[in-house]
Order: structure tokens, then sequence, then C-alpha cells
């Protein structure tokens, strides 16, 4: 990849107690799907982010497996059940093997 | 150049670009997934069990002006407590180069089973949801979107 890889996360920083608040995340990343042919006809080799990992306070909640059908700079939106204080940890792994790494913190009232 | 010679060069045109029309119809369709495959993924995937709609949700344009970013949003019913929840997700196109999109695993901690982003489609076509909940069942939800650009390439 030419550029480097950034990520954005919104988060509500407060919530209550059992509120089911909204994740949602953007990450910078051509997600080349590997069928893609560049100027002089040659196929561009495949490189998308395959796994996104959600973990709050170091355990997973939400994770995806992506496919070469997920647009460029890939946005996802999940949901969580606030339950205590605490950090997000978003990662993102590509197929190069590149991680992104993204925190959020989280304040239960 | 006699009537007959007329018709005949016309009627080559025709053929020629009955032809061209052909070829090009034909030859996108063998580099793209097509509905047994999907079929077949989603057996390999959940095994070919029994699935119902109505608690899955997938909710998608029915017209999309920009194959490259088609906006995406699922959501199960579900109570989602540790006794029963979604355990996953899995999004499968029926024109695309790739049977499978994505897949999600969520977690009781969730609340909600739902997630939305935006999708590359690159033609009109079926895209389909199938959702396992932690107690064995399968639901599926289809929904068929007009492309007017198509996205992926190629």
């Amino acid at each position: 990849m030419a550029t480097k890889t950034s990520a954005r996360v919104r988060v509500p920083p407060k919530a209550k107690k059992d509120e089911i608040i909204e994740v949602k995340t953007l990450v910078s990343h051509e997600m080349e799907s590997g069928v893609r042919k560049d100027a002089s006809g040659k196929i561009v080799p495949r490189d998308i982010i395959n796994t996104f990992t959600a973990a709050f306070n170091g355990a997973v909640v939400f994770e995806a497996d992506w496919f070469p059908s997920i647009s460029a700079n890939p946005y996802q939106a999940f949901f969580f059940k606030a339950k205590e204080s605490g950090e997000f940890t978003f990662t993102w792994k590509d197929d190069n093997g590149q991680e992104t790494t993204a925190k959020a913190k989280l304040e239960v009232a | 150049m006699t009537l007959f010679e007329q018709a005949h060069s016309r009627r080559e045109a025709l053929r020629v670009a009955a032809i061209a029309a052909a070829v090009v119809a034909l030859t996108p369709r063998l580099a793209f997934a097509k509905p047994e495959e999907v079929k077949a993924e989603i057996d390999k995937l959940y095994g070919a069990r029994e699935m119902t709609t109505g608690k899955l949700k997938l909710d998608m344009p029915e017209i999309a002006e920009n194959g490259l970013v088609v906006p995406i949003n699922i959501e199960v019913e579900s109570p989602m407590t540790e006794a029963d929840y979604v355990k996953s997700v899995s999004v499968f196109a029926e024109g695309n180069p790739f049977p499978r999109v994505l897949t999600y695993r969520f977690t009781p901690a969730c609340g909600r089973a739902a997630a939305s982003l935006r999708m590359r489609l690159a033609q009109t076509q079926n895209v389909i949801a199938v959702a396992e909940t932690s107690t064995g069942q399968l639901y599926t939800a289809r929904s068929e979107v007009k492309v007017t650009i198509g996205g992926c390439g190629g």
C-alpha cells in the first residue's frame, strides 16, 4: 500500500448501564479486489483487510471476515451493550499482514 | 447496389451486431459467481439445513447508482442473551466475482445483532444473507439490487 492506513472510530464517550450504543468505525484501505487490471493489462494482486476485530477490556465482542466485495475504505458499524467502563480496541488485518489498531474509551455511569 | 445486396448487407450487419452483443453479454458472466455457487457456499458454511424468513432483515437500496459503495444494513431479531443470541451472519452476492461478501460473529455483549457497512456490486443481482443463532436456528433474507454503474473493476 502506498499510503499509511489510518482509522477513525466514533463511540459515545458516556453511556448508562445496559444502554445499547452504536459503534462506528472507518479505516482507509484500497481493498484491492484482485480482479482489477492496471493500465498495462496486468491483474493487480489482491490486498484487502480480511478481518476486523472489536474487543472491550480484552474480550472480543464483535468480529467480521471481509471478502473482496467490501468497498474501499471500509466503514463498519455495530452495537454494544454498555455494562462497565473500559476501553475498546479495534484491529484491522490485511492480506499483507499489516495491522491497524485504534482505541476508544467508554465511561459507564 | 441491388435491393438484394442491400438486404443482404443489412442482414450481415445485424448478424455481426448480434454476435458482438452475445459476446459482450457472455464474457463478463464467466467471471462472476452464480446462484449455484452461492448455494454451495451456504451449504458449506451452514450445512443444507432448513431456513426460515422473517427474523433476519437485509436492508439495501432497490436501486444503487454507484455499485462501488452500496449501503447494507443487517438486523436479526434476537434477545441476545447468553442462552439465545445470534452467533453469525454471512452475506453472499450472486453476481460478483466471488460469492462470499462477509461473515460477522456476534456475541451477547453486542446487545443487538445488527451491523451496517458498504459493499461493491458488479451488476444488478440478488444479495443473500444467512444468520445462525446459538440455538441452531437458521434465518435467511434476500434483496434484489439494481445497479446503474457496476463496481469491482475489471
